[in-house]
């Protein structure tokens, strides 16, 4: 049944699955997730009267639409001035500086008054001849037809967000992925719609808008939208991913230089996700079909799903587990990785045979005091925290109906003596605001940290406390102390750790 | 002192890296007069270029062939032109000129094996770079590539076969009698085949083409090479068309000396039914133009594919021991390895290799971190520790002296002069730039220099004072070229007042000095008003003019001179911070925090020395990103990699000790900066 590299359910193993029946009930409505103590998620509920109370941090709150970008396009504003005096030549040129051969082969085959007879149909034949050909290959790649916004919504982890006009560069246009370079201070790459973005930002400078010359542009032809980045743990490489360029990008950042390393199969790359200890890199293609590179020599194995493309993934911390989830599935699938015999330099690491079903979140029912709670079904992203313990999954829901609200359900994982996933609970937001992004804190003392951005525009952190089970890492408590927890739970929100920061 | 004895380290290192291993009658006899070298050499470098020729002859005989097609290619008859092609690959005269060709490129392959360096030279101004191109050395990598683009060219020649294929022909001349002519397309092939010849050996100094880069993204050779595959093609094809452009203008306007001189050598005539090829309707035939140009993409791209070929062989990781059980290998590990300073290529590849098992392998970390068997002491670590904060210290001393030199004049400039004219030893070591400056303000001033374009004029232009001076086969090293300086010397007004050994020492300087003598925006007297009290300022001479406005800086050179052979220490900073941070784990006896306290003080100065680096004029600015070409480009921004690896590597100590640095012993200046790391400012 396990032939090769595909991905295939893999029914009784010795892998316990979990799922989300296993779950404690979400919270009522109207109550929030604060954090997570003794093995509880424990719920606040006057967050609107609290947020009352902070009237300053109110008037902070911006509405989506007013943090909208001017949108229009170079193009549409043209037309309005366009004078339509110029002579052919010209436009020909204006064509072929804005719309390349294509653009220019427009341009004849519609002034078809000015140009010979020949001109006009042989370029109409040619243009046709093109599309047909393009056509054909987006038939085989279908997401190659979608235009470069519809392709950033498609496969960007972030949905639907709008961004802050703090950074401002002329290139910066259709901001998909933004990371902040680690073991350094003021690096911040950005990857846009052209071009890829990296702000050297002084951290004590006093200045609030830095100019566009902190700015580093690193562009490759052919390698636009960049859809996803992803920095290498130690800070010194960074890859950049277009779903139209089948290249990934390696980049030596302070270099301005790059190697392309392609693979043909897939058409393109959408995701990636470097492993914490740098030993891989996941990068996901838009077809049934993703790769995990292995970064010493840069080699990659190739994994066809089954189902769908893979949507999202997340690395154990010693790089030796991948978690990830296939669009159209509602389960999440495991890899584990042994690491090659160590000191024989060459030798990659060899890949395990077949994907593992670690969880199923399929909808299930939940009876709540309000009534029924459908919760489960599409996976949107995944983080597991830097400890290895608490699993975040973003499911997407449906924000039309109101049963079914897009939640993040946490797991607890553990390692010893067979990898599993256990229960944890859910992180609610307020009624109405769905989660867009999450991310776990990279260093936090007293167990994990998750931080969302709603859609209302909010940032919340959740604290996990914990006692960490595991090996002890590098961080300098090894047990962590456990804070109050005497306490009552509203108590918590004074604490300036978890403050909800408005937006 | 010690910044001095660097450099002439660094030349004594290079002209053994260079000794010669084959015998060649051209090669100028000093190269082989110590024929010992070291093990590395023999043992691996010269397999691995050994390795990367017989992949390149091998790959001859599929480029061969798509040159033969290409070239005898006719739309209307493909069938006959297969037939041809094959018909012609299995001749003997194609079979001989296959071996030429081999033999070309074995011999292009020594050249890229004789002339390589991982230290590339920067020409810090035009007139150092035209030293390079003049140099004896350069002179005979000249001829070598003129003969191989002949050999080449004839071998193009007899495959494309038609008219170019002899270079003379039986015609009857006016009068009926029978008589030998001289067939021109035969020569102008040859002819393009020099040129091309001669234009990429002296790109190749432009470019630094024999410079050889070190990727940080290792890939299997294989995959290198297909990878880098279409960007030879490409870099072939353009510049084969640039130096066909070329030579069809040089060929226009000399063409008829090679010409007459052929006729007059060989005795042969010139037909007078045939048009010369050096007028306008000759050189505008396209079938001729698409032959010169497929033969000499043809020649480039084979030498292409041999130098691509060398540098990723020659290039790949050497996995060296860190400790042997038998003393016989005691000098092939790593820490005897690195200390050594003979062949560059090897230190090089021991820091990569250190590099690499500092991140990737724990067994050979546990040999760096091991005790030796009796006595206990930890040998290898320090070794590798002593070795790579020794670099570090040198690249901080090489900085420093480089903002002193440019402080110094930055001072010298704002005195009036005239004034301090007193020929202490304190004035004229100080400011030795003034001394001359006065005296010659007559000079004309050719660009708008900034002060500081001075001020890294001197530094990198004395070379005797600044040991980083980047043309280690300068001008001023070629014999040749000091007879064009000494003229200059003798003529220029100081000349024999000013006995201060330090101010004779930057003789070199004086045009980078006098062309700053008006920028520096100090109200200029004329030269009658000069309060000179000893003597007047005479006019330089014709050539000193033109040398001077030749000697005009090539921006950000001097920084990139600088950070030369920063790859170096950018593998230094990465084995440290990697070993460091594994120390805090893998460490079992404490080997590590004995050094600890220095190396992170090597760290700060480095830090302190870079930034201040970082603030001269140019060092910041980024250069113009070559869009293709075979030279490799890298070393122009190997000063921001090292700036992103030092903060990178201060980080990764940082993060992982945390406050346990607080326990560490330093000096409070740098437990403030240290501090700014921990909580993440810098």
């Amino acid at each position: 049944m396990i032939t090769g590299h595909t991905v295939r359910t893999h029914e009784g193993s010795t892998l316990k699955m979990c799922s989300l029946a296993l779950f404690p009930p979400p919270l009522p409505r109207g109550q929030t997730t604060l954090c997570e103590a003794n093995n509880e998620m424990l719920p606040g509920t006057d967050t609107q009267a609290r947020l009352k109370h902070d009237s300053s941090a109110l008037s902070l709150y911006f509405p989506r639409e007013s943090l909208k970008l001017h949108s229009r396009t170079e193009i549409s504003s043209k037309a309005a001035f366009l004078d339509h005096s110029e002579t052919l030549w010209m436009r020909s040129a204006t064509a072929w500086r804005d719309g390349g051969f294509t653009g220019l082969l427009n341009e004849i085959t519609n002034s078809h008054t000015e140009v010979p007879k020949w001109l006009t149909v042989s370029s109409g034949c040619i243009l046709a001849l093109l599309r047909w050909v393009s056509s054909f290959h987006g038939s085989l790649y279908p997401h190659l037809t979608l235009s470069s916004e519809d392709m950033i919504a498609e496969f960007s982890q972030v949905l639907n967000c709008a961004t802050t006009p703090t950074l401002k560069h002329r290139l910066q246009r259709s901001v998909a992925a933004v990371q902040w370079k680690p073991l350094c201070a003021s690096a911040l790459a950005v990857a846009c719609q052209s071009c890829l973005l990296v702000w050297h930002v002084d951290p004590c400078s006093l200045s609030t808008r830095p100019s566009s010359g902190c700015a580093q542009v690193l562009s490759h032809p052919g390698h636009s939208p960049v859809i996803s980045i992803a920095w290498s743990p130690s800070g010194s490489l960074l890859v950049s991913a277009s779903p139209v360029d089948t290249a990934m990008m390696v980049w030596d950042v302070a270099a301005e230089s790059c190697v392309p390393l392609q693979r043909v199969g897939g058409g393109g790359v959408t995701f990636l996700s470097w492993s914490p200890d740098g030993s891989h890199v996941l990068a996901s293609t838009p077809s049934a079909l993703f790769r995990v590179w292995e970064t010493r020599m840069w080699t990659c194995e190739r994994w066809p799903c089954v189902k769908g493309r893979c949507q999202s993934g997340c690395w154990s911390p010693d790089g030796s587990r991948l978690l990830f989830t296939v669009q159209g599935e509602t389960v999440i699938y495991a890899l584990t990785f042994t690491d090659a015999p160590a000191g024989v330099p060459t030798s990659t690491s060899k890949g395990p045979q077949a994907a593992a079903v670690v969880a199923d979140l399929s909808e299930t029912t939940f009876n709540t005091p309000d009534g029924d709670i459908i919760v489960g079904g599409e996976i949107q992203s995944l983080a597991w925290d830097p400890r290895g313990e608490r699993l975040a999954v973003h499911l997407k829901g449906d924000s039309q109906a109101a049963d079914r609200p897009a939640v993040i359900a946490v797991f607890k994982t553990r390692t010893n003596p067979v990898f599993e996933l256990l229960p944890c609970g859910f992180v609610q937001g307020e009624p109405g605001a769905e989660p867009r992004l999450m991310q776990f804190h990279p260093n936090f003392q007293h167990g994990a940290l998750l931080t969302v951005c709603w859609s209302t525009g909010r940032i919340t952190h959740v604290p996990f406390y914990f006692l960490s089970a595991g090996f002890p890492r590098f961080g300098l408590s090894s047990s962590p102390p456990l804070p109050c927890l005497q306490e009552r739970p509203a108590d918590f929100a004074s604490h300036s750790l978890f403050t909800e920061l408005i937006y | 002192m010690h910044v001095a004895r660097y450099g002439k380290q660094r030349k004594i290192v290079r002209r053994k890296e260079r000794r010669g291993y084959l015998l060649l009658p051209f090669f100028p006899p000093d190269m082989f007069s110590t024929k010992q070298s070291c093990w590395f050499i023999r043992k691996v470098v010269c397999w691995r270029a050994a390795a990367s020729n017989a992949w390149a002859v091998l790959l001859l005989l599929p480029i061969t062939a798509v040159f033969v097609i290409l070239s005898r290619f006719s739309l209307l008859h493909p069938i006959q032109t297969i037939s041809e092609c094959t018909s012609l690959l299995t001749s003997t005269s194609a079979i001989f000129s296959f071996i030429l060709l081999c033999g070309v490129i074995l011999m292009v392959g020594f050249l890229n094996l004789e002339y390589y360096t991982v230290i590339p030279t920067v020409a810090c101004s035009k007139i150092a770079l035209l030293g390079q191109l003049l140099h004896p050395r350069q002179f005979v990598n000249s001829l070598v590539h003129c003969i191989m683009g002949i050999i080449m060219a004839w071998c193009c020649a007899v495959t494309i076969g038609g008219r170019y294929e002899t270079l003379s022909y039986h015609c009857t001349q006016s009068d009926g009698s029978p008589q030998m002519c001289l067939n021109e397309y035969h020569l102008i092939l040859l002819l393009a085949g020099a040129f091309v010849g001669l234009s990429h050996s002296l790109l190749g100094v432009i470019y630094n083409m024999n410079y050889v880069s070190f990727h940080t993204v290792k890939q299997y050779k294989y995959l290198c090479f297909k990878g880098s595959l279409l960007l030879v093609v490409k870099c072939s094809a353009t510049q084969a068309l640039y130096s066909v452009r070329n030579y069809i203008v040089v060929y226009f306007f000399l063409g008829y000396i090679p010409r007459t001189w052929m006729c007059k050598t060989l005795n042969l005539h010139l037909s007078s039914s045939v048009h010369p090829l050096d007028s306008i309707t000759g050189l505008l035939d396209l079938s001729l133009l698409y032959h010169l140009w497929i033969s000499a993409a043809f020649l480039l791209f084979t030498w292409y594919i041999t130098l691509l070929l060398f540098r990723i062989f020659v290039t790949e990781v050497y996995s060296f021991p860190v400790q042997s059980s038998f003393p016989e290998d005691a000098h092939h590990c790593l820490p005897k390895v690195l200390a050594d300073k003979q062949p560059m290529i090897l230190k090089f590849l021991a820091l990569q290799d250190l590099a690499l098992l500092s991140q990737h392998s724990p067994s050979r970390r546990c040999e760096v971190f091991s005790l030796s068997q009796p006595g206990g002491h930890p040998h290898n670590w320090n070794a590798i520790s002593k070795e790579c904060l020794s670099l570090l210290t040198d690249l901080t001393q090489r900085l420093v002296a480089h903002h002193d030199t440019v402080a110094t004049n930055g001072r010298a400039k704002s005195l009036s002069f005239g004034s301090e004219r007193k020929t202490s030893s304190e004035t004229s070591v100080t400011s030795g730039a003034e001394d001359l400056m006065s005296p010659r303000p007559t000079l004309l001033m050719k660009t708008p220099t900034s002060v500081f374009t001075r001020s890294i004029a001197e530094g990198s232009q004395s070379m005797l004072t600044s040991p980083f001076t980047p043309d280690l086969d300068s001008p001023f090293a070629s014999p040749g070229l000091r007879h064009l300086i000494a003229p200059i010397d003798q003529g220029s007004p100081w000349y024999g007042t000013v006995q201060s050994p330090h101010v004779m020492r930057r003789a070199p300087k004086l045009w980078s000095t006098s062309t700053d003598s008006q920028i520096n925006g100090s109200p200029l007297p004329s030269s009658a008003s000069v309060p000179s009290p000893k003597k007047e300022p005479s006019k330089p001479s014709l050539l000193a003019q033109f040398l001077q406005n030749r000697k005009e800086q090539l921006p950000e050179a001097s920084s990139q001179a600088l950070f030369a052979d920063s790859q170096a220490h950018i593998w230094a900073l990465e084995g440290l911070s990697y070993l460091v941070q594994a120390s805090f784990s893998e460490d079992q006896f404490g080997v590590v925090q004995t050094t600890l306290p220095s190396i992170l003080s090597c760290m700060l100065v480095l830090q302190e020395a870079v930034d201040r680096h970082f603030k001269l004029p140019h060092a910041s600015s980024k250069p113009v990103r070559s869009t293709s070409g075979m030279g490799d480009s890298t070393y122009k921004t190997l000063r921001f990699a090292l700036r992103a690896t030092l903060k990178t590597a201060i980080y990764r100590i940082t993060t992982t000790f945390g406050d346990h640095l607080n326990a560490v012993q330093m000096s409070a200046e740098h437990r403030k900066r240290l501090q700014q790391f921990l909580e993440y400012k810098e």
